[in-house]
């Protein structure tokens, strides 16, 4: 066996916290290697220290079977190592050309260093099937494009050994299937690839080898042609992953939210919003997929009084909610019964430095339940986060604790039991699972539908196609600031829906989505 | 894994270790300093503290100081817990000063226990009004308050020129000054209140009792109402104000606007209690020090308490230190004050992060006091 890079034995603390205790793995040359866990797990870490960006406290680092020191990543790129990061690291208005020579332009002069590196960079984009256009600007790229581009400025750098982390994170099936197609070619050229998932669709279609991580360690390494995706869910969770979501039939009733012809703008005075039209019924959900940053974000924004509209109308229970010319703030909202988890805790529905007593009254700081004599009491407060951390398994259940203390799946229970407590006739809940582990997210997934069984209406917003599928009632898929298509999940295929987040209408998509109520 | 950095101290390293060390710091450094200017740095500061603590009268001089800090430091304090650098708070003090002279001329009739409030309310409105703009014009139009705020300290300061030698000015007076208040608007020296008890004649008077309810009032605002609930929000999180449906609107405009009012009441001690009178520059630099006050109180009210009596002792120590010591210059105490500003506010954090990794060795084995 050709061992390409190899880890022995790697620990890695933080404070008391020991993110990678006797990290053992091989990875063989000219092969996928799948890294799996939760968040969590200890996977970035690992390749942190990999690629020099953390040193190790014990343990040692091989290339070829040669034991290495990185100082930093520098030293690692000269080895022969590239690493593909979740969030690119591109200087938008350059060229493709000019990103991939940055740092490295081999002439004194630019001309000449871009002339030079044009030659090399064609033989690379043609031998491995990475075409973009190198005078382009990055900011005229799609994502899946700058991808490309990420991955040609390792190649550029003469890597050997490739690190994606989480690659296929903000890219639709189609894109994810030509990156696999990518990989492959790579494989073929004899380069190693590191691919780092919590995706094991993804882990079964692509790798040759798979380890999986689990509170730091590797607890299992497998050829993935021998094993299943329900073992690797299992050897993640340490326990079996059941996937039953308990839907009970509810009678369909009245829309409780309507959105009729919806436009706003986003943070830079850009439409994002153009003409959006739904509608939500108690007791359903309605997932809305596509890929982020289609105006999903403004959406739920305007919906929760967030941010203000430039045309078109909200309703929600028969409230005229949000117009062009005024909207309903989150405190009135929530008093008619909408509740919201917002799809970036840490941004919007909680704040790090306060405690979680007091984050647990966070956009109910008016209600009477917390006051009295006309003050707030820290008795009634703290009562009230026990309550819901024992609900909702928080831990650990110090209501004292800032909220930044706890991990992101105990803060994800904690607002979501927030906004549950309050019987909303209407939750909207953005990327409910984002950045908590497998056993929180079945116990996320659990409250949603019997909230749901219980009248409740939800909308669902969501990057992930699977729990899309697994959750909702009714499907939308937003692309460029428009509802690009909708429909049942048990009717869509996942490439019906990579195609309406590309933009692409279904056939029997026209006009607005149905639902709507005059 | 990512801890709360700020959270890893227990408590009492926090609010008295970090800023006893940092004090020690400016006092050695301050030290230093005299010693090469071939003065004895021990005597310097055995005049200090004689100064500042020694006899009956320095003592009330040193309470006097503090009263002004309580109310500025508030006023910085306040603001900042809605994420605003206020430092108007000598022009609000200013304005303050007129409201509280003109509130007692309209009501120069009336007696004491009707005059003084209306003079604290005269205060903290015209304080808070002058407050009122820069916020509006932070909230409404984005314009920064820092320069606004510092803006209106130089407007005020002009207006009160202004009106000291026109309006305000006293019949005949050959020095820009108002009339004298009325007898009954004058504030009872603390010696009348607590003589009994041994507190010394001077200058400290009533408006340190206000000071301190004041002290009171804004504790319980911040932490027990749902509007320093808010205030606090948009100060910790902007974005999660905006989730919760609190209005930075209405926060940046309450905050101001009772930061405005504390630095306001300032001019009761001063006024009031004092000159009796509205004299021109009667805030010299005191708004200023408010911030130092607030930052070495960490915005708490013990702490701004604790912080406005140094200053207050720096204050009265450091004038009988100019006066003892020759080559000692007024200017060097205000280098003194300048170092303690910047070790305690500026520059706090040059020992957390080492206590840090000191507690965290301590900390291993009992975890989960904190």
């Amino acid at each position: 066996m050709n061992v390409a890079l190899e880890a022995r034995h790697l620990t890695k603390r933080f404070g008391d916290v020991v993110a990678n205790s006797g990290v053992n793995m091989r990875v063989e040359r000219g092969t996928v290697h799948g890294l799996v866990g939760e968040n969590g797990a200890g996977k970035s870490t690992l390749m942190n220290m990999v690629f020099g960006l953390y040193q190790p406290d014990d343990g040692e680092i091989l290339l070829d079977g040669k034991t290495v020191h990185f100082s930093g990543p520098q030293e690692a790129i000269d080895m022969g190592l590239g690493m593909v990061h979740q969030h690119f690291k591109l200087v938008e208005p350059f060229t493709v050309l000019e990103n991939v020579i940055l740092g490295i332009e081999d002439a004194p002069l630019l001309g000449d260093a871009v002339s030079k590196a044009r030659t090399k960079l064609e033989a690379l984009e043609k031998s491995y099937g990475l075409e973009v256009n190198m005078d382009t600007p990055v900011e005229d790229l799609s994502v899946g494009e700058r991808q490309r581009v990420e991955i040609l400025k390792a190649l550029y750098r003469e890597a050997q050994i490739l690190i994606l982390d989480e690659p296929t994170g903000v890219l639709t099936p189609q894109e994810t299937e030509s990156l696999f197609e990518i990989i492959a070619k790579l494989r073929d050229e004899g380069k190693t690839i590191l691919l780092i998932t919590h995706k094991l669709g993804e882990i079964m279609a692509i790798t040759n080898n798979v380890s999986v991580m689990r509170g730091g360690k590797v607890v299992a390494e497998r050829v993935t042609s021998e094993t299943s995706a329900d073992e690797l869910a299992e050897l993640m969770v340490g326990r079996a992953v059941t996937k039953e979501v308990g839907k009970t039939v509810v009678k369909a009733s009245e829309a409780i939210l309507v959105v009729d012809g919806l436009c706003a703008n986003d943070d830079t005075m850009h439409k994002a919003l153009k003409g959006v039209s739904f509608a939500v019924r108690s007791g359903e959900i309605l997932g809305i997929a596509g890929v982020s940053g289609n105006g999903q974000s403004e959406l739920v924004e305007v919906i929760t009084g967030m941010r203000a509209a430039t045309a078109g109308e909200v309703f929600f229970d028969g409230v005229l909610t949000a117009s062009s010319d005024d909207f309903l703030k989150a405190d009135a909202l929530r008093a008619l019964g909408l509740g919201h988890v917002a799809e970036d805790r840490l941004k919007f529905g909680m704040v790090s430095d306060m405690s979680a007593a007091e984050n647990s009254i966070l956009g109910h700081q008016k209600d009477a339940r917390y006051h009295k004599h006309g003050l707030l009491n820290p008795r009634l407060i703290t009562e009230h986060c026990d309550d819901l951390m024992q609900k909702y398994d928080v831990r650990p259940p110090l209501s004292q604790l800032p909220v930044g203390g706890f991990s992101g799946g105990n803060q994800q229970k904690l607002a979501i039991g927030r906004e549950v407590e309050n019987n909303p006739k209407l939750l909207i809940v953005g990327q409910p699972t984002r950045g908590v582990d497998i056993g929180a997210i079945a116990f996320i997934h659990d409250r949603l539908v019997a909230l749901r069984n219980a009248g409740c209406a939800i909308l669902l917003v969501s990057s992930e196609l699977e729990e899309l599928m697994a959750l909702a009632d009714r499907l939308i898929v937003m692309c460029d600031g428009v509802v690009s298509g909708e429909g049942l999940p048990a009717k869509l295929s996942e490439k019906d829906i990579g195609l309406m987040m590309a933009g692409h209408k279904t056939p029997e998509h026209s006009g607005n989505v149905g639902g709507r109520v005059s | 894994m990512s801890s709360v950095a700020t959270d890893n101290l227990p408590k009492w390293v926090n609010f008295g270790l970090i800023p006893f060390l940092n004090l020690a710091t400016a006092f050695i450094v301050s030290g230093l300093v005299i010693w090469s200017l071939g003065e004895d740095p021990f005597l310097a500061m055995s005049l200090l503290l004689e100064g500042a603590f020694g006899y009956g009268e320095a003592v009330s001089y040193t309470f006097y100081y503090a009263t002004h800090f309580i109310f500025t430091g508030l006023a910085v304090s306040i603001a900042f817990r809605a994420g605003l650098f206020n430092i108007g708070g000598e022009g609000q003090a200013i304005m303050g000063g007129v409201g509280i002279l003109l509130a007692v001329t309209i009501g120069a009739d009336l007696p004491s226990f009707v005059l003084i409030p209306l003079a604290i309310l005269g205060g903290a409105v015209f304080g808070g009004a002058w407050a009122a703009i820069p916020a509006y014009l932070q909230a409404k139009r984005g314009s920064h308050i820092v320069i606004t705020t510092i803006m209106f300290n130089f407007i005020a300061a002009s207006i009160l020129s202004y009106l000291l030698v026109g309006p305000l000015k006293r019949e005949g007076a050959q020095s820009p000054e108002s009339a004298d208040i009325p007898d009954a608007a004058k504030l009872d020296p603390l010696s009348d209140f607590f003589g009994g008890l041994g507190f010394p004649e001077g200058p400290a008077n009533s408006s340190l009792l206000i000071a301190l309810v004041c002290v009171f009032l804004y504790w319980l605002f911040i932490n027990r109402t749902h509007y320093g609930f808010g205030i606090r929000i948009v100060g910790l999180n902007p974005s999660a104000a905006r989730f919760a449906g609190i209005s930075s609107t209405k926060v940046i405009m309450i905050s101001m606007i009772l930061a405005g009012a504390m630095a306001g009441l300032m001019g009761l001690n001063e006024v009031l209690g004092v000159q009796h009178r509205l004299i021109t520059n009667f805030t010299a630099g005191f708004g200023f020090v408010g911030i130092a006050v607030a930052f070495m109180g960490r915005n708490h009210p013990v702490g701004i308490v604790l912080a406005a009596l140094l200053f207050g002792a720096i204050y009265q120590g450091g004038a009988e230190l100019a006066f003892e010591m020759p080559s000692v210059t007024r200017d060097l105490v205000i280098m003194i004050q300048g170092l303690v500003i910047l070790l305690a506010g500026a520059l706090e954090h040059i020992y957390r992060s080492p206590l840090e990794k000191i507690f965290e060795k301590f900390n291993k084995p009992s975890k989960g006091e904190g």
